[in-house]
């Protein structure tokens, strides 16, 4: 796979400035919420595990592979989850009286 | 599927990615913002399982799926209960999550490189020496870091003469072999040594990190994870991969560098300076400190017209949340104006109060960021330290020679009265001594978080203690 370094660097460099402009604004409020969900985000590993996990072209490459979709898959549906499950504590004023 | 199709359905991910972030930054939009990032993982996934299809064509469907399928059952059931552990469990969570995000790319990395080692050109060595070096180093280092959260292993650092040029030698070793093998790709020796020293230098690197550093470290391995995805990316020629990885990448260095600066600390300062060890042979008088009652402390928050409160990382320990969930209720129905001031680092990972605390059912809107409480603190009348010590020590502000001077505080030495919530008289994790506590207008009140609340609460419900 011989491919072109600079328009993969190009990418890389937007990117970076966009996270950091986008997380720049992230409330300290959310900051366990953000961690949790780039967490998920960073499970996009899932992409590279599923493709050595479905070639299977050794028997090497096919362990390797399905654990590390196995690892990914934690972190996805984990990740999300608990993501939610905190956003949903977050309220703004009381509903029942004490 | 034709190959278009799926670079589409990845451009769409990507921006669903952004998006996600983006409208995280506020809690109206961000459940809103974790839909997004669902959705986002749905595309990519979907079309990673279309780009096989050639594969499922040629030897059938199931075989070329299973794999991935058991893979998909085993996840979802670890991943599952690891979402619904408690709120004080999050850090640890956390740090094992990033294991898992790091082992994946490790993984994928080495194998990669038996697939097509020897024929690797330069480039696609140099990234995936990059991806595995990361990977591995992270996923021992999160795992240290779960162990010391979790306190199966001991939370204070421990510190030997020459730990950072041992741990500096062993980094620098792999990344040489790591360079080596940029030209010489079909040393496969060599590379398992790589990933044995990257594995090693996970491991020493954490040994030294005490728990007050857990935050800025957390938050360092969440950068390391996702630039490991990212240097994938490259190897793999994968843009979805580049884009999702820089902003995992990019998320983690900010809450690093909040959370240094919010203890006046470098980043090589953290990793490197054993911060954190107890240093004793300071002053040792005996000095008087006021303290008070249940009783007594329930007097002072009655009468006052605003009370501050100041979690830390003992609040959680003591599992004191929901007992200081009742103490609002009673003192707000008692018109009260109660608000909590949380400091950048109190916990043991960025927001780990705010999260406690709306899992206590405490509007967020109490919530207040230290600048806000510090402008406030004039006004308040009572400052009620629950589990916190350094970030209210005034020897930030005012002692020149303190191993925390400069580090920004809550001013809990403004308000008119300052309770402090103490199980005894020890000092902190920077083993330092608070003057606060000696203070007149300071009363300390000695037991439990938790019980010591629950006991105030009574007292205001009307009952004896």
């Amino acid at each position: 796979m011989q491919s072109e370094l600079l328009p993969l660097l190009y990418i890389f460099l937007l990117a970076t400035f966009v996270g950091l402009e986008v997380i720049r604004r992230v409330s300290p409020l959310l900051h366990t919420p953000l961690m949790s969900l780039t967490n998920a985000i960073s499970a996009i590993a899932v992409v590279g595990s599923i493709v050595i996990a479905g070639k299977q072209e050794t028997t090497l490459s096919t362990v390797l592979g399905t654990v590390a979709v196995a690892a990914s898959m934690i972190n996805i549906v984990g990740g999300y989850l608990i993501t939610y499950r905190m956003l949903r504590m977050f309220k703004k004023r009381e509903t029942k009286q004490p | 599927m034709s190959e278009h199709a799926i670079h589409v359905l990845y451009m769409a991910s990507a921006a669903c990615f952004i998006l996600a972030l983006k409208w995280l930054s506020a809690v109206p939009t961000a459940r809103r913002g974790v839909i997004t990032g669902i959705i986002g993982m749905l595309l990519a996934v979907g079309g990673t399982l279309m780009l096989l299809t050639p594969e499922a064509q040629a030897h059938g469907w199931f075989h070329t799926y299973r794999w991935i399928l058991i893979a998909f059952v085993v996840g979802a059931a670890i991943g599952v209960p690891m979402a619904m552990m408690p709120m004080t469990a999050v850090p640890q969570r956390t740090a094992l999550s990033h294991a898992f995000g790091a082992l994946a790319a490790g993984l994928v990395g080495t194998a990669e490189y038996y697939l097509r080692t020897p024929d690797l050109d330069r480039f696609t060595m140099g990234a995936l020496g990059v991806e595995i070096i990361l990977g591995f180093l992270t996923f021992t280092a999160s795992l240290m870091a779960f162990g010391k959260l979790q306190e199966i292993l001991p939370t204070r650092p421990i510190v030997y003469r020459m730990q950072n040029v041992v741990n500096l030698s062993v980094f620098a070793a792999s990344v040489l072999i790591g360079a080596w093998l940029v030209a010489h790709p079909g040393h496969t020796g060599l590379f398992l040594v790589m990933i044995a020293l990257a594995l090693v230098f996970g491991v020493m690197l954490i040994i030294p990190i005490g728990g007050a550093d857990m935050p800025t470290v957390i938050a360092l391995l969440n950068s390391y994870a996702g630039l490991s995805a990212c240097a994938m990316g490259f190897v793999l020629d994968n843009k979805l991969l580049i884009v999702a990885g820089a902003l995992d990448g990019s998320s983690g260095l900010i809450l690093s560098i909040i959370m240094c600066k919010a203890m006046n600390r470098s980043f090589t300062n953290v990793l490197f300076g054993g911060f954190g060890q107890v240093q004793t042979g300071g002053k040792a008088e005996q000095r008087t400190v006021r303290s008070a009652s249940p009783e007594e402390a329930a007097a002072f928050l009655e009468a006052a017209n605003s009370v501050m409160v100041v979690p830390g990382y003992g609040m959680a320990v003591a599992q004191a949340q929901h007992r200081v969930r009742d103490l609002f209720d009673q003192l707000t129905s008692r018109g009260v104006d109660v608000k909590f001031a949380i400091h950048p680092v109190a916990g043991r990972m960025p927001g780990h109060m705010n999260v406690l605390l709306a899992e206590a059912e405490i509007p967020y809107d109490k919530l207040v960021e230290m600048e806000d409480a510090n402008i406030e603190m004039p006004q308040v009348d009572v400052a009620l330290i629950i589990g916190a010590n350094d970030v209210t020590n005034p020897a930030a502000r005012e002692k020149k020679d303190s191993p925390i001077y400069g580090m920004p505080i809550i001013d809990v030495d403004k308000a008119r009265t300052v309770m402090v919530i103490k199980r005894s008289m020890n000092p902190g994790f920077a083993g330092i001594d608070n003057d606060l506590y000696y203070y007149d207008k300071t009363l300390m009140l000695f037991g439990d978080a938790k019980d010591f609340v629950g006991k105030i609460v009574k007292v205001l419900e009307g009952g004896t203690s």
